[in-house]
């Protein structure tokens, strides 16, 4: 450690949420941003991966075939066929697949050396996502059941009656049909932006006590700072993975409820 | 010293998510231990309930750094 990097004391890089607004990438006045970049390039891999995995179709799979077979088998039996029922969960498995691996290829994204931001901490993408979602599942229950018969299903529990009813309706219709797709979306959204401000701060705030605090006793905390970000990166990675997950979980959810005969 | 109050406020607010989601992960641990061959069902249970749990503290954070 040189004696004029200790001496300098700088202004410590203060992570917040403007950590989040990165700037254009050709420069003033143009409007493509890093997620844009990211959310086409990692669907584009996703779509690489599962294609180049599937081209083959061998007896006696290859590697890549293995693990995107792994993968498929996982979203289909696990997500599929558990939650929405081995009836009709065949049509939904594609739309399921995609769902999963888009989001964990983004998600992944934050861990990849050069991107390093996770693309789904910026919330307009999420909200892309979510309204899908929410075309999907309330499109599916209307189709099945009719509008009226699937606002039924959805806002009025079976076995309650009476005045009751008054209470009940609204507050199911809120939850169920107003308030999903925002929850859905800020999980996913929050999970990723928290996560990714954790890991600037251990990162940035390590840095400015080894190098830009100009005090010796504070190098040992810089230091533990980043042994401490090294731990929260691989809790991330956990992280990154079971929001792809949950967030496909929920999707299966909401379809499987759309879809379910009145009791 | 200075700082903003909501933060505090979130680190409250995280008690609760943090309370419910020992609470959901305790039970499946008792349900796996007593029932190793239901794991499968409830893991998809627990994880569902963890994202539900979770989402308290999700929203709280977001209010946090909005508000």
């Amino acid at each position: 450690m040189s004696v004029n990097v200790l001496a300098a004391t700088e202004d410590p890089y203060i992570p917040g949420p403007s950590s989040f607004d990165l700037p254009p990438i050709f420069g003033e006045g143009t409007i493509v941003t890093k997620p844009m970049v990211q959310i086409v390039l990692f669907a584009v891999l996703a779509f690489a991966f599962l294609y180049f995995a599937s081209r083959k179709r061998a007896l006696v799979p290859g590697k890549l075939q293995y693990v995107g077979e792994a993968g498929y088998g996982f979203v289909r039996n696990s997500l599929g066929r558990d939650i929405i029922g081995s009836h009709d969960f065949q049509k939904f498995v594609p739309y399921l697949v995609s769902m999963f691996f888009l989001l964990l290829f983004n998600n992944w994204a934050a861990a990849i050396p050069f991107f390093q931001f996770p693309t789904f901490s910026r919330a307009g993408l999420v909200y892309g996502l979510a309204l899908i979602s929410w075309l999907v599942y309330n499109g599916v229950g209307i189709k099945k059941h009719g509008l009226g018969g699937y606002l039924k299903l959805q806002c009025m529990p079976s076995g309650v009656t009476g005045p009751i009813l008054l209470l009940i309706v609204p507050l199911e219709f809120f939850s169920n049909i107003v308030v999903r797709p925002v929850t859905l979306a800020l999980r996913l959204f929050c999970n990723m932006f928290a996560g990714h401000l954790l890991l600037i701060l251990f990162a940035m705030g390590g840095y400015w006590l080894i190098f830009q605090s100009g005090v010796l006793g504070y190098v040992p905390v810089g230091i533990l700072a980043w042994v401490l970000f090294t731990a929260i990166f691989f809790l991330e990675l956990l992280i990154q993975f079971l929001q792809a997950y949950v967030f496909t979980l929920l999707n299966a959810m909401y379809i499987a409820g759309a879809l379910a005969d009145e009791h | 010293m200075d700082g903003n109050l909501n933060m505090i406020g979130y680190g409250l607010a995280a008690i609760g998510p943090g309370i419910g989601i020992g609470l959901i992960f305790a039970a499946y641990i008792n349900g796996v231990a007593r029932q190793p061959e239901a794991q499968s069902r409830l893991q998809t249970i627990a994880i569902l309930g963890f994202a539900l749990a979770e989402a308290l503290a999700i929203i709280g954070i977001a209010l946090a750094f909005v508000l």
